[in-house]
Formats: structure tokens, C-alpha cells, sequence
């Protein structure tokens, strides 16, 4: 399948690992991405608070130009490239004063958006939904048997709710479908969709750690070996920051934090150098050992409830994996 | 939408300035918003009481709050809005004019938007380290010595770039940001 790609500034330089897992999945699974010429910075969250009209304009020479090369559907790995592509697009479609002066400003430079031309979608979204669950299994070589993980979303891949979303705003549950697939343990999280404190680290520390702080406190007491992440954003907060949190905190997490792509190609055989592991802060070699370690549980009987007993009965989580 | 026409100023002013602004109109002081914000504790107002300040045409307490850039843009209060209120917008309207009208009082926010918008707007591409060093060093260096091996360890693992990257057409990208310019509030 062939897609408009738009890496964004991070993917060469903070977040490389999160480029090379991507190339090195791309070949099994026959995902051709056609990056769109000369791109440019999507603005984050820092143009759109000083110059709306701008922002705007920004985001459209994108668009403007992945149309003009004649892709239908614009992929970003990056979340908050993700929403402010999609929120461009959904907007000019939407209010018709921001579809005109974004196009008069595209016309000083030559170029023109019609809305709704592209389809923009995450790297996440293409993986579980145009290659799916069944023929990623078929690509599973080492099963991930023997590591827990927390699936971390964020915010921006899963909010605003444009229309035709994929999954939940506040429960999402895609990644972690993705991460059994793969043969990982997937622990609750509650914390899936919370606020990893964005550009906050810069502005101020306090609110910036202990939101990290409130996102590695849950996984660890849920028993989480390392977080997988989709954004950028996300992966450098919890893991460049997190020795400060654990300063901060008293506090002694050790939770490295990998993207999805680089579960996938260690669950496909891929080289961890080819993946960009040992890139992290919080190394994940420690925890990667544990991959094939499971041992195999004994079938439980499901248990009689005692006489008494007042608690909720609990629904139990049934998975049946089989790779090859 | 109410057909009567808005007579507090900072009110219209708000929504004529923001896509859907208008459903600020409904807002019902629920305090949704402030339950699901993030970074709630470290504002000086609420969202909810914010925008009862807006209602309240109390122009010059909204704008020079830190309230909106203390903003995180997650969009958690706008997907629970029972009135589809555009919050994350709103507050990027306030952050505009605050900008405009240099009355924010705290400036770590707003200039750390400044840093990053002007290497997008010399090379097209965020720089990661130029915008560090250039911010980093003229705010309060002396409290932020624990960055030095932040900064050390994106360097030792390759995830700084030395050089910015530039885009090759970064001329038609100032033109139309330029235009782009004159088009705000037009």
C-alpha cells in the first residue's frame, strides 16, 4: 500500500528510533511511504498561541503540497503532527472564513488546499487497520512472551473526536490488541490517555513532573516491565525526564519507554540496532530480556466464590495468540 | 445560537476570533473543563471561572492571567464539553491577544512559543537544540543546571542535531506566512 508520508521535525533527531523501527517494519509488511517534497514544521503547539491566521497557513502548504503531489491519504507518525494536519483539514472544511485566508495566504506562495482532498491518519491507525491483527501475527518470529506492558496513547492521537475516529477518546484499546498480537502481556492502565505534560518541561518543571510523575507511578504498580508509546512528545518527557521525577519524587522508576514500531520489529526479529534501541534514556535491554521467559501457566480452573464473599465479581481476560 | 446581539465586547470579541466560538455562548459552568484539566492546580483561574470572567466582560484580569498558557492543548475538556464549547481554541485566542497586547505577566510561556516560531520561520524545520540553548540560557540558566545532562544525553545518544535542517522553497513559506499575517483579525 503506497501513502503520502509527513515525518515531522523529531523523527531525524529526537525521536530517530521511532524513524528507523518504522523503515525497518515498512518491508515485511509492504508499506510503500512517499514522503511529501520539502515539507515543512507542522507548528506544534507554539504557532497556533501566537498567530492563529499563520498556523493555519503553516499546516496548508503541507497539505497543499502532499494534494498537489497526488497522494490521497497523508500518514504522520507524530501525534501532535497528526492533529494539527487532521485539525487544518477538518477546519477548512468546517468554517469557511479559515478555508478563504488560509488560501489567499497559500496563494502568495503558488498554492492551493481544497479541504478534504487528503486523508490524514496515524502511523497506529494504518498498522492496525489497513494491515491488521491477522497478518501482523504472520510476521511474529519472537513472540514477546514474558514482558508486560503499559499502552501509552497520550492525548492528540485520540482527541478532539474528528469525525471518523478510530478509537475511544478516553479508552482506547487498539495498541493494546497490537501488543498481544505481538505475544505481550498488556497490564491496565488508567492512564493511557493522560497528559504527558507536552512543552511543559520547558515552561515549568513542577506541573511538567508530576504529570509524569502520575503516568509512571500507575504502571508501575500495575506491574508494567516499560510503556509503549505512539508520539514523539511522549516517549522524550517519560524517559529524558524521568530521572528528575525520580529526584523530585523520591522515586525510584527504571520504566524505559519504546515505541510501538520498535515492539513490532523486535516481535518480527529485527536487529535492536536496526530498531534504534539503546537510544532511550532508561535503557530497555534490561527488560527486553525477559522476552521468552514466560513460562507456561497451568490452565486455572475458574474459582468458586466464596460463601460470603462480598466483592464484585471481576470479568477475566481471556487471550488466544498463535504466531506463524 | 441567541438572535439578540452580544453586548459585552470581550465577549464577541472572543468568539469572532475563534472557529465555533460561539458555543461559548452556552456554556452551562458546569466545571467539566476544570475536573479534566491537567495543569488546573498551577493556573491562576480555572477554565470554568475563566470563561465566567470572559461572560463577565472582565478583559484585563482574563488576559493577563496565566490560564491559557498553562494550557497544555491535550483537548480532555473539549471531548467532555457537554456544549462542544472549542476550549483548547479559546484559549489559543486568549494566548493570541495576550501576545498582541504584551499583557501576560508570566513570560516563560509565551516566549518559548516566540523561540520555537522564529526557527520555524527562518529554516521551515524545528531545531531542537538551537531553540534549547537560545531559551534555556537567557531564562533563569542558574535554576535549570539539571538540563545540562539532559542536554548531554541527547547529544551522546545522536538525538540532537548539531545544524538546523532548512527547507529548500523556504522562500514561498515566508510569503505565504507573511500574508498569512496580514489576514489576522482582517
Amino acid at each position: 500500500m503506497r501513502y503520502g508520508y509527513y515525518p515531522g521535525c523529531s523523527l531525524s533527531h529526537s525521536a530517530k528510533p521511532y524513524g528507523d523501527s518504522i523503515q525497518s517494519i515498512r518491508t515485511p509488511l509492504d508499506i510503500e511511504l512517499k514522503e511529501v517534497e520539502d515539507w515543512n514544521c507542522c507548528g506544534a503547539t507554539e504557532y497556533v498561541a501566537l498567530n492563529k491566521t499563520a498556523a493555519f497557513a503553516l499546516v496548508g502548504r503541507n497539505l497543499a503540497l502532499g494534494s498537489q503531489e497526488g497522494f490521497e491519504t497523508l500518514v504522520t507518525p507524530c501525534s501532535a503532527c497528526y492533529l494539527n494536519l487532521k485539525k487544518t483539514d477538518h477546519y477548512m472544511g468546517k468554517f469557511k472564513d479559515l478555508d478563504k485566508k488560509t488560501n489567499e495566504a497559500l496563494a502568495a506562495g503558488g498554492l492551493s488546499y481544497k479541504p478534504g482532498s487528503l486523508k490524514v491518519r496515524h502511523m497506529l491507525d494504518i498498522v492496525v487497520n489497513d494491515i491488521g491483527f491477522d497478518k501482523i501475527r504472520e510476521h511474529v518470529t519472537r513472540p514477546l512472551e514474558g514482558l508486560k506492558v503499559a499502552s501509552y496513547y497520550g492525548c492528540l492521537i485520540v482527541r478532539p473526536e474528528f469525525e471518523e475516529f478510530f478509537d475511544d477518546p478516553e479508552l482506547p484499546t487498539h495498541m493494546d490488541k497490537l501488543m498481544e498480537t505481538l505475544g505481550a502481556e498488556v497490564v491496565d492502565f488508567s492512564m493511557k490517555t493522560h497528559c504527558c505534560g507536552g512543552h511543559m518541561p520547558q515552561i515549568s518543571t513542577d506541573t511538567a513532573y508530576s504529570l509524569i510523575y502520575g503516568i509512571l507511578n500507575e504502571a508501575q504498580k500495575n506491574g508494567a516491565d516499560l510503556l509503549v508509546t505512539i508520539c514523539p512528545m511522549c516517549q522524550l518527557n517519560l524517559d529524558a525526564y524521568q530521572a528528575q521525577v525520580n529526584k523530585q519524587y523520591k522515586t525510584k522508576f527504571n520504566l524505559p519507554i519504546l515505541y510501538f514500531t520498535q515492539m513490532m520489529g523486535l516481535a518480527f526479529g529485527a536487529s535492536e540496532k536496526e530498531l534504534g534501541l539503546g537510544k532511550e534514556f532508561v535503557q530497555a535491554a534490561p527488560a527486553l530480556k525477559k522476552i521468552g521467559t514466560a513460562v507456561e501457566k497451568a490452565q486455572e480452573k475458574p474459582k468458586r466464590r466464596k460463601r460470603g464473599d462480598k466483592t464484585l465479581p471481576m470479568p477475566q481476560k481471556k487471550v488466544e495468540v498463535k504466531y506463524g | 445560537m441567541d438572535p439578540t446581539p452580544i453586548s459585552n465586547t470581550f465577549l464577541a470579541e472572543i468568539i469572532e476570533a475563534t472557529p465555533g466560538g460561539g458555543a461559548l455562548l452556552t456554556c452551562l459552568q458546569c466545571g467539566s473543563c476544570s475536573g479534566s484539566c491537567p495543569s488546573g492546580p498551577d493556573m491562576d483561574h480555572s477554565p470554568r471561572k475563566l470563561f465566567a470572567l470572559i461572560r463577565a466582560g472582565e478583559r484585563e484580569e482574563v488576559l493577563k492571567s496565566n490560564t491559557p498558557w498553562y494550557c497544555v492543548s491535550c483537548y480532555s475538556c473539549m471531548v467532555r464539553c457537554p456544549k462542544e464549547i472549542p476550549i483548547t481554541d479559546i484559549m489559543y485566542t486568549l494566548k493570541n491577544k495576550a501576545v498582541q497586547e504584551n499583557s501576560y505577566e508570566d513570560k516563560d510561556a509565551p516566549d518559548w512559543s516566540k523561540s520555537f516560531v522564529r526557527y520555524v520561520e527562518d529554516y521551515g524545520r524545528s531545531y531542537e537544540l538551537g531553540l534549547a540553548t537560545r531559551y534555556h540560557l537567557t531564562h533563569k540558566p542558574l535554576k535549570k543546571t539539571s538540563l545540562a545532562s539532559f542536554g548531554l544525553g541527547m547529544l551522546t545518544k545522536e538525538r540532537l542535531s548539531l545544524r538546523p535542517e532548512k527547507i529548500k522553497n523556504i522562500d514561498q513559506l515566508r510569503a505565504i506566512l507573511k500574508k498569512a499575517k496580514t489576514l489576522e483579525g482582517a
